[in-house]
């Protein structure tokens, strides 16, 4: 089995990039790799709890919750989350706090990295 | 003992968008990497500047008085200043009438690295030599 980086900068509401990048995160989960989530720019006010599911948008927590459950590792760049409001105790409990070399290390470890970019 | 290289290709206009910024913070943490990793494990990045991407290496940015932000050139500087290669297409700074004496360099800090000017096929070979290639 591998290991997966996958690097989100895209936002939860303005594109299916988001949504697509959970669920191949789920596939490879399911098929039993290692896979890691990072999020920065506007991916990075994604872990804000509390979201409303209405059926016209990209809903986001659930799933993250779920992936999380699963053991894939998540964390999101703390200066992109608090830039956007998003502070520890209104995010998502299990989603990591750290900075842009969490994503590096992560890279150097990893068998294959999905970088998928913002807006 | 091990070196990841990673390629950071930004084709994107400055300010317009925000992946210009966070391709050089990116590749800039590099520098810290190390407090993750075991010792001898390194990351060498190389960012790389195409297409309307070099509209970023454009020297005398005024970001701070216009939008309050510290400029991707203080960014690119910064950079520089820590020994990171930063390569700019000719073909495409030609494209656009840049040349040599309009592009960024950090001399006032001190740096020793410049700003390198290559041809697309040096950046093409970048991207073939390196781990990882990410687009911003």
């Amino acid at each position: 089995m591998a290991t997966l980086t996958i690097g989100l900068f895209s936002s939860l509401i303005g594109s299916m990039n988001y949504d697509f990048a959970l669920k191949l995160a789920e596939a490879a989960k399911d098929k039993g790799h290692v896979v890691n989530l990072w999020f920065s720019g506007n991916a990075a006010g994604s872990p804000a709890k509390g979201q409303k599911h209405l059926k016209d948008y990209s809903h986001g927590e659930k799933p993250l919750r779920a992936l999380i459950e699963k053991g894939v590792e998540v964390c999101t760049c703390e200066a992109c989350s608090v830039s956007r409001a998003v502070q520890k105790t209104t995010a998502i409990e299990g989603v990591k706090w750290n900075a842009m070399h969490w994503y590096l290390a992560k890279i150097y470890v990893s068998d294959r990295v999905l970088h998928i970019g913002g807006e | 003992m091990s070196d990841v290289k990673i390629a950071f290709l930004v084709q994107r206009l400055p300010y317009k968008s925000e992946n210009p910024k966070l391709a050089a913070t990116h590749a800039m943490s590099y520098q810290t990497v190390e407090i993750l990793l075991e010792d001898g494990q390194t990351i060498t990045p190389a960012l790389c500047y195409v297409g309307e991407g070099v509209l970023n290496c454009l020297k005398d940015q005024k970001a701070m008085e216009t939008y309050g932000i510290t400029s991707t050139e203080m960014h690119l500087k910064n950079c520089l200043l820590v020994d990171m290669d930063v390569y700019a297409c000719k073909e495409d700074l030609d494209k656009y009438g840049i040349g040599e004496d309009k592009v960024i360099d950090a001399e006032d800090m001190g740096a020793d690295k410049k700003l390198q000017i290559v041809p697309f096929a040096k950046i093409q070979e970048l991207m073939e030599t390196s781990n990882h290639v990410m687009f911003f």
